[in-house]
């Protein structure tokens, strides 16, 4: 009995942690300027490319995924100051323009990096609970998740830097009447996210095949979670995910990994007919 | 004096037509369009004879291939209208382009070709595609979520649809005799055929197909510079513009929207239904990602806020896209990204709207003393 709730349990916690770790850098760059980043995918490839080619040098892996979500994030700032910066005020536009760069970005690495990358195995083994064994590796990931979620808590009530980013979030021309330099604090975010991004690339190239569409793999998954959860990354994207890794645990279970996408789609849909902004959008508004 | 009755009556005979005409000249036309007037028109003529006489000068491949040209505009005039002209941006338009292609598959595989069948698995797939809009769009609009949701949403679904169908490859995955088959997608159905005294008329992907194309799309721009034209078009321009406004006068935007995006999406299923139909095969990949940023350059890059832009844009970014695609198709996808990401930041109305009006602005600087 224990041990069936246990494998319940690894189910739902390892479809909260991806949902979490997936969509938190797209969730934090929505937030922060209503635009949704299509080259998300783009920016957890090369989190995972550069943690694997890092960790192949021979550094341990997980100073090799803070390299990895060191360099998505640097990407993020760039392209931020390259392309996103131009566009302010002009949602859709965004999108368009980030989702040319995904394009760039995926086919530019198909060419100058080949097909595919050799991977590095997943580690740490696995643990045996009950007649079945599971991955040691996706319970890290789980409490990389809630790490995660805590750091991103702690870095936007506590610091300096998260009290500018939230009043540049709540009135952006008053931010600014007051001496924040605006422009600087969206880089940093952009930057952020893109990090947060990378990260998770590094966090699941371990497991996963190192290919230039590798990204792909996270967007759906990533857009839902935003979708239903808001713009909120704590009031949205927690719950989100955990509703989300609920349905997607129990469709994967019952039908398989296609279904339980499949789930996760109607889920939305359903959602957002009821929840026209979210979670967060809800609580937000019954709070205030 | 009988004689003068006489002309007037001949005058008043010769003006009727002509009023007439001018009256459907002037449904046709208005601020939603770009291009009016008779020199518009004698030039749009022009243009539709000569690509008409086309296949007389050419070859069957080059008549074939500018006939998988036409198929896509469509698609392209679909989006025109969701986003240029209703201001909603979706990205999975693919969703309804690979729906439409695999239900006109089925159909035709299942019942055949004979007398006209495939005509009514034209319809039938479109119907498809629409009603497949429908459901989303209810869901979508009229739960009122904000532009960028619309398209990630639907984004996800055509991703979705597209891994779905690429899991089919199993023998048990078959609808009557006709096997989905996964990644390598069906082939084999029949072409689009024409019910002919005696005889069909097998439109391959050679001359009649083009010419079948080519008088599909003439039906379907002319109706839709109406659509645009008319009240519905003014009223779904008037919520782009702003939403809240329009609501205030009293329209509910959310049926307009989801009007749009239905016709829309109807028309990206009429592109599916000919690609299938051209090619004789469709597969899991026409829904992917790729496949799904292509109508977003040709409608950005063409100008999105006019259907005319949007035709011209598409069809010159197909024929680069093929040109750069012989010439080093891994580089192809690279330069779509860079125009789409130098349309946006440089020319946001689209690079043909963008000549237009500089054109216009030139020529009246010109003429000014």
């Amino acid at each position: 009995m224990g041990a069936t709730l246990f494998g319940m349990l690894y189910q739902v916690g390892d479809a909260f942690a991806f949902l979490v770790l997936c969509a938190s850098g797209l969730a934090v760059i929505f937030g922060m300027m209503g635009v949704i980043n299509l080259a998300h995918g783009e920016f957890i490839m090369c989190g995972a490319y550069v943690t694997v080619s890092v960790a192949r040098i021979g550094l341990p892996l997980p100073l090799a995924i803070l390299c990895g979500a060191a360099a998505a994030g640097a990407a993020g700032i760039v392209i931020e100051r390259l392309v996103v910066r131009r566009l302010y005020g002009r949602p859709l536009d965004t999108i368009v323009a980030t989702w040319g760069v995904s394009l760039i970005a995926a086919q530019g690495t198909l060419i100058l990096l080949g097909p595919s990358l050799p991977g590095i195995g997943t580690p740490l083994g696995s643990v045996t609970v009950g007649v079945y064994s599971y991955s040691t590796y996706r319970l890290v990931l789980m409490a990389a998740a809630v790490l995660l979620l805590a750091g991103l808590y702690l870095l936007f009530n506590v610091t300096r830097f998260g009290l500018l980013a939230r009043a540049t979030i709540q009135v952006p021309h008053m931010a600014a009447a007051l001496g924040v330099d605006t422009s600087l604090i969206y880089s940093l975010t952009f930057g952020l996210g893109a990090a947060l991004a990378g990260m998770t690339g590094g966090l699941y190239a371990p497991t996963m095949t190192m290919v230039p569409t590798m990204g792909g793999t996270f967007i759906v998954e990533a857009f839902v979670t935003v979708v239903v959860g808001g713009a909120d990354v704590f009031l949205g994207t927690a719950p989100a995910a955990a509703l989300l890794g609920l349905v997607k645990a129990g469709m994967t279970s019952w039908r398989g990994q296609l279904f339980g996408q499949i789930g996760l789609l109607i889920a939305v849909i359903l959602v957002i007919r009821m929840l026209p902004d979210g979670i967060s959008g809800k609580l937000l508004r019954s709070r205030g | 004096m009988a004689s003068l009755a006489n002309s007037s009556a001949a005058v008043a005979e010769r003006v009727a037509p002509r009023r007439r005409l001018g009256r459907v000249l002037a449904a046709l036309e208005g601020p939603q369009t770009l291009g009016r007037g008779p020199a518009f028109w004698v030039g749009f003529i022009a243009v539709v004879v000569l690509a008409a006489c086309f296949p007389l000068v050419s070859d069957g491949y080059t008549v074939g291939n500018a006939a998988y040209f036409l198929c896509w505009v469509f698609m392209a005039l679909g989006l025109c209208v969701i986003w240029g002209y209703g201001g909603a941006l979706s990205f999975g338009q693919t969703a309804f382009f690979g729906l439409a292609g695999y239900a006109y598959g089925v159909i035709t595989l299942n019942v055949g070709a004979a007398d006209g069948l495939t005509l009514l698995a034209l319809v039938l797939a479109v119907l498809m595609a629409a009603l497949l809009a429908a459901v989303i769009g209810y869901f979508l609009f009229f739960g009122r979520i904000s532009g960028v949701f619309l398209g990630i949403v639907t984004l996800s679904i055509t991703l979705v649809f597209e891994r779905f169908m690429a899991q089919t490859a199993g023998p048990e995955w078959h609808i009557g005799v006709a096997r989905l088959n996964g990644f390598n997608g069906m082939s084999g159905m029949p072409p689009l055929t024409l019910p002919w005294f005696g005889q069909d008329v097998a439109l391959f992907a050679d001359t009649p197909l083009y010419l079948f194309v080519l008088a599909l799309l003439v039906v379907v721009y002319l109706g839709l510079r109406l659509l645009v034209n008319s009240r519905f078009g003014n009223v779904l321009v008037a919520i782009r513009e702003n939403p809240e406004r329009a609501t205030m006068l009293g329209y509910d935007i959310r049926k307009y929207q989801l009007g749009a995006f239905v016709i829309g999406s109807a028309l990206a299923g009429m592109s599916g239904v000919l690609y299938t139909a051209w090619g004789q095969y469709i597969t899991p990949s026409s829904m992917g990602i790729t496949a799904a940023a292509l109508p977003i350059v040709w409608v950005a890059v063409g100008g999105r806020q006019d259907l005319t832009a949007t035709l011209v844009g598409t069809l010159l970014v197909l024929a680069g896209f093929q040109v750069l695609t012989i010439y080093g198709s891994q580089y192809a996808l690279v330069v779509m990204g860079a125009l789409l990401v130098a349309t946006v930041l440089l020319a946001p109305d689209g690079l043909v709207i963008g000549l237009v009006r500089l054109g216009g602005r030139l020529s009246r600087g010109g003429r000014r003393p």
